[in-house]
């Protein structure tokens, strides 16, 4: 089918290439050029016109970057705070997403509204009270701090409820004769057929938490317990770093994302996008 | 006399298996109602420590003068309301917070849209290129204004590139006509990775033979993208404009990274209004009735987009 539409029409084939691949320099354009400032040298960065292209693969500019801030410890703290409120939020979205999709109970669509009200509350509109709420509990620079405010998800009771629906209710009738418990017919019957649904949640709060600024922003003030968004964006405060420091920081934290994301691209899309198209 | 008091005896023993089965309905009913309890708790209990009461203190502190540390000091009633409007950095904030919107949202889409049309062509290799379409799923909102940032540089950035092709000297973030633009450039190339995997994924649901049959009525391939993916799309486009939307609404890091609100407050967005007012300025109260107002346009906006553009919206 490829080669035969190749054969019929090479010119559009092509063409479609050639947008392609334009399409994709575009895209990666501000990374590449990321890249070739991380590897400058302090005179290159001085000439002008401005080079494109640093003369030598440098690695120094990491060791630089390095030395003035401690970007394995800033990385280690996102990724304690993003794997704490995932699994905080698997499981307070299972337990309730469970009740809401089993139990027959009085209010339950009050309740449900109750949840789904918290999706139309933005963040920043409760953020004055809660930073003054953490700081009161002394959890500031603390993971407790960074982390329980976002341990339940209006969002993710949602999107495992609807899966929970289409698992069929005589499943449960049968587990209840057979004197299984409420409890464990979710652990052992439910959780592993919800698999896709809870992957999507694992996904998208470990990326939003990752991801996160002006929380950590707030709430972190010591430099061992800044996450790396923070940290990263500090750098630019040393006045005495030049800009291919900063970069070569930048370069520093991508790598493991961006690795991350080339190796698991299939299953990180298909996580990603399970929830959000069928549900 | 046996038949008589026999149907008195039955029928006090149907009555007190009715009351009994009613009973047994309420009993049920109060340990179903306990069992979910125990199942929403956790969540529900996180809500109200991090959610519900804090907006509720949110309101409260919007009608108070606060001292430096954010202690109540006065009841003030709506004085931080009235000084919002009186002051010209509300309004500025505001209408910025929309132009950005303008600026990104459908920016964002559209690009998108063309994007995932370019990966699903069926050639060689295509998976690659629909990698790199995603590649900004994996760069956070920090790292990506620090490269934009660089990009935008006077002397290293991207201006002598663009100096060769015959465009002079942008002066991208210095400028208060080109800085919010120069912004909202760095957010549409964030959100167009995860529009792109969501938009793709959606064409990829729409059946073959749909197409096969338009093919065979004769449609072109522009009809048939105008008259089947498009519409087909729309519940997917509707999705996203509501989630970029209140996204963009939200934007902070690229501000705090970028321009700190200037020059001369023409990036002062919403939430970095707000975050300036209260964290530096101290200014509690004030702070609070602008995320009130905050949360009041996103519940507006939310609840007119769901009853105005959901019903043009076609669903399988």
């Amino acid at each position: 089918m490829m080669s035969s539409n190749f054969r019929r029409r090479p010119l559009i084939t092509i063409g479609q290439y050639l947008i392609l691949i334009i399409a994709a320099l575009i895209i990666l354009f501000p990374i590449w050029s990321a890249f070739n400032i991380s590897m400058m040298s302090d005179t290159e960065m001085g000439s002008y016109p401005p080079l494109q292209f640093p003369s030598a693969i440098r690695l120094n500019n990491i060791r630089r970057a390095l030395t003035q801030a401690p970007l394995p410890r800033y990385l280690l703290n996102s990724i304690v705070q993003s794997t704490l409120v995932m699994f905080g939020q698997l499981v307070t979205a299972c337990l309730a997403a469970y009740a809401f999709a089993f139990i027959d109970f009085k209010w339950r669509d009050f309740f449900f509204l109750l949840f789904l009200s918290t999706m139309m509350i933005p963040w920043e509109a409760t953020i004055i009270p809660n930073y003054l709420f953490v700081r009161k509990l002394g959890w500031t620079d603390t993971f407790q701090g960074l982390a329980v405010p976002f341990m339940a998800t209006g969002f993710g009771t949602f999107l495992l409820r609807q899966f929970f629906l289409k698992i069929p209710y005589d499943l449960k009738d049968a587990a209840t004769i057979d004197g299984c418990g409420s409890f464990r017919f979710l652990i052992t019957i439910v959780l592993p057929l919800a698999r896709p649904a809870l992957g999507t949640l694992a996904v998208y709060s470990f990326l939003q938490t990752y991801n996160q600024y002006l929380w950590p922003l707030l709430v972190t003030n010591d430099p061992t317990m800044r996450t790396v968004q923070i940290g990263i964006a500090l750098l630019q405060d040393e006045e005495r770093l030049m800009i291919n420091i900063i970069m070569a920081g930048v370069i520093f934290i991508l790598i493991p994302t961006l690795s991350l994301f080339v190796v698991s691209n299939r299953q990180l899309i298909r996580g990603l996008t399970a929830g959000a198209v069928k549900g | 006399m046996p038949q008589s008091q026999m149907q008195n005896i039955l029928s006090t023993n149907n009555q007190q298996k009715i009351s009994l089965r009613a009973k047994g309905k309420r009993k049920r009913a109060i340990k179903n109602f306990i069992e979910a309890m125990l199942y929403l708790s956790p969540a529900l209990i996180l809500f109200m420590a991090f959610v519900f009461i804090p907006l509720f203190r949110s309101f409260q502190i919007s009608a108070h003068i606060t001292d430096p540390i954010g202690r109540l000091a006065k009841f003030v009633g709506l004085l931080n309301y009235q000084r919002l409007f009186e002051t010209p950095n509300f309004a500025n904030s505001l209408k910025k917070t929309f132009l950005f919107i303008l600026y990104t949202v459908p920016t964002s889409i559209l690009v998108s849209l063309g994007l995932a049309v370019l990966g699903d062509l069926r050639l060689k290799g295509i998976s690659f290129f629909r990698m790199v379409f995603s590649v900004t799923i994996a760069i956070s909102g920090a790292t990506a204004s620090l490269m934009f940032k660089y990009i935008y540089h006077p002397t290293v950035g991207v201006n002598y590139l663009l100096s060769l092709v015959g465009i002079s000297n942008i002066p991208w973030l210095v400028s208060q006509q080109t800085a919010l633009m120069s912004v909202a450039l760095t957010t549409v190339w964030l959100q167009i990775g995860m529009n792109t995997v969501l938009i793709l994924a959606a064409m990829q649901t729409i059946p073959e033979e749909l197409y096969e049959s338009a093919m065979i009525d004769g449609a072109s391939g522009w009809r048939r993208f105008i008259h089947i993916t498009l519409p087909l799309l729309s519940s997917t486009f509707f999705f996203l404009l509501v989630v970029d939307m209140l996204a963009a609404f939200q934007t902070f890091t690229p501000i705090h990274i970028m321009t700190s609100g200037g020059p001369l407050e023409s990036t002062n967005l919403l939430v970095y209004s707000i975050y300036r007012e209260f964290y530096f300025n101290g200014k509690f109260g004030f702070a609070a009735a602008q995320s009130i107002m905050l949360f009041f346009i996103m519940l507006v906006l939310t609840s007119f987009q769901f009853v105005f553009v959901e019903r043009k919206v076609y669903y399988e």
